[in-house]
């Protein structure tokens, strides 16, 4: 059953995951409205819609190295979802900034951008997100080729990265919770880059073939 | 030194406690629909609640001409919402953490270049002066700002009792700090040390504050004794403090030696000089929703420039 859920456990499974990824965002538009937020609610919900979009990041991250740790395959079926709504809670989050914190005062917000370093590398995760949501649904994945897709979707970990940084940069001095982040995602990227190079030597390891059974290189594929 | 008008506001005038905490209540119970749910998510996700310390005792406080009439942040927002770094670094960890710090018995020693060095009990300390309201503005460094009544006396008068040297130049801060009821790790490098110029010290407007609204101070505010400097960043207003030492050379300050490119010794709030990480140009008012621009020195220019004259404010940040 865990192994390889039937279409029908895989539904449920999937609406659950759904479910619980709204919550956060059900619990804060809950306390804006009773005013529960605490004292400086916009900061409340600055702050929650950044971490759950960095959590929600790198879970979506751990999907790949949790399948492979634990042979559930079907984790992967769980993937977009996951994205698309660190996506969603990452664009919520600007969407406080610029609105609620900044009330569109334009002029102020392009001088954050350009000027403030954690700032500029929390807007550039946002931007280079959107290609990746824009693409994450089975035409586009069937349009751009598989190979094609996976590359633009490495972009990922560039996201990651940013998306670390841009909490980093921020903290006045304790750098506790930022650096939790940053080493479950050094783990993350690290067991791929591992995996990479053992996979690297196990090809450079593999013998030639016998001089008997080497055979002309025909191609297959039209040029 | 500018004194402007006679506050306007009676003590019988300021808004009970009480009411103000039962805002948030009244909020909740009027949400129609949603108050259930709240009810239920209340235990859940509700910030700390002022931890309704039996500890606090009525503590009045005179009028204040220096006293701002504007309104002011409620209770709940002054007492929950704080930084306190030994108690944790969320804005809540204080009113959570602070309810340990036991604030008697407490004696704050004066000490270094003064002729009559001494240590004061803070029972003591707080007959020292008639006990004044000052209606304070408070800008963060991080750009929200309140407002707060405090109750105190002018830091003049406790410098005046242990008859300041000539060759003190300065006046440091040192606070509590204890390993078995604070942090232990060194977010910033403890015990928190503040300091000020001597003139600083001397001005009208610095508080020795000893309560707000009218009762002791909330330990997550600095109890049983701290520093209101209104127009410099919250952070300079050093909390519980031990130690005042009058110093010939500047004194070492927690921020300045965690990031001194970030936080200088004055701190004076400056709307034009940026955090290198943020702006400073406007604060959010604790209560408003939309920002307001940052007043020179915290709006207190009429009464401080005249201390930085010839300063350039940009180095001197």
């Amino acid at each position: 059953m865990l192994r390889t859920p039937s279409p029908l456990a895989l539904n449920a499974i999937k609406a659950l995951v759904f479910v619980l990824c709204l919550i956060p965002a059900g619990q804060l538009a809950l306390g804006w409205q009773t005013d529960t937020l605490g004292a400086n609610p916009i900061e409340t919900l600055t702050h929650a819609t950044g971490d759950w979009a960095l959590r929600l990041l790198l879970l979506t991250l751990a999907v790949t190295p949790l399948r492979r740790l634990s042979g559930l395959h079907w984790l992967l079926r769980l993937r977009r979802m996951l994205g698309l709504f660190a996506f969603a809670y990452a664009l919520g989050h600007f969407a406080i900034w610029i609105w609620l914190d900044l009330y569109l005062d334009w002029p102020a917000i392009a001088r954050d951008i350009l000027e403030r370093p954690f700032v500029t590398v929390g807007f550039a995760a946002l931007v280079l997100m959107i290609p990746l949501a824009a693409t994450s649904n089975t035409f586009a994945i069937r349009r751009m080729g598989g190979r094609r897709w996976q590359a633009l979707h490495r972009a990922t970990y560039g996201i990651a990265i940013l998306g670390v940084l841009h909490f980093w940069w921020l903290v006045k001095a304790d750098v506790l919770e930022p650096l939790v982040h940053a080493l479950v995602l050094a783990v993350l990227l690290g067991l791929r880059a591992w995996w990479r190079e053992q996979e690297r030597q196990r090809q450079l390891s593999v013998p030639p073939p016998a001089k008997h059974l080497q055979r002309p290189v025909i191609r297959i594929m039209p040029k | 030194m500018l004194i402007k008008r006679p506050s306007d506001i009676l003590n019988s005038e300021i808004t009970d406690r009480r009411l103000f905490e039962n805002r948030r209540a009244f909020i909740t119970r009027s949400g129609v629909g949603l108050a259930a749910g709240a009810a239920l998510w209340h235990g859940l996700t509700s910030p700390a609640r002022a931890a309704r310390s039996s500890t606090n005792t009525a503590l009045a406080g005179l009028p204040s001409a220096l006293s701002t009439d504007e309104a002011k942040t409620d209770y709940q927002s002054v007492t929950t919402y704080n930084n306190f770094y030994e108690f944790g670094t969320g804005k809540d960890d204080p009113a959570r953490n602070a309810g340990r710090m036991a604030v008697r018995p407490w004696t704050v020693s004066v000490e270094g270049l003064a002729g009559k060095p001494r240590t004061f009990d803070i029972d003591d300390l707080i007959k020292l002066a008639p006990l004044e309201e000052r209606i304070y503005r408070m800008r963060c460094v991080e750009g929200w700002s309140m407002v707060i009544p405090w109750v105190g006396f002018p830091l003049a008068a406790l410098l005046k009792e242990v008859d300041p040297l000539g060759s003190a130049k300065y006046v440091e801060f040192l606070t509590h700090y204890d390993r078995e009821i604070m942090t232990r790790r060194p977010v910033l490098d403890w015990p928190y040390g503040e300091g000020l110029r001597m003139d600083e010290a001397l001005h009208p407007l610095t508080l020795l504050a000893v309560g707000l609204y009218g009762e002791t101070l909330p330990n997550q505010n600095g109890a049983p004794v701290r520093l209101v400097v209104p127009w410099k960043y919250g952070f300079k207003s050093a909390k519980s403090i031990v130690t005042i030492r009058l110093t010939e050379k500047q004194p070492p300050t927690a921020w300045n030696r965690a990031a001194p490119q970030e936080y200088g010794f004055y701190s004076n709030v400056n709307p034009e000089v940026s955090h290198p990480r943020w702006s400073q140009a406007t604060e959010r008012r604790i209560g408003e929703l939309r920002r307001r621009p940052t007043l020179m020195f915290n709006g207190y220019g009429e009464q401080v420039a005249s201390l930085y004259q010839g300063m350039d404010l940009r180095k001197h940040y």
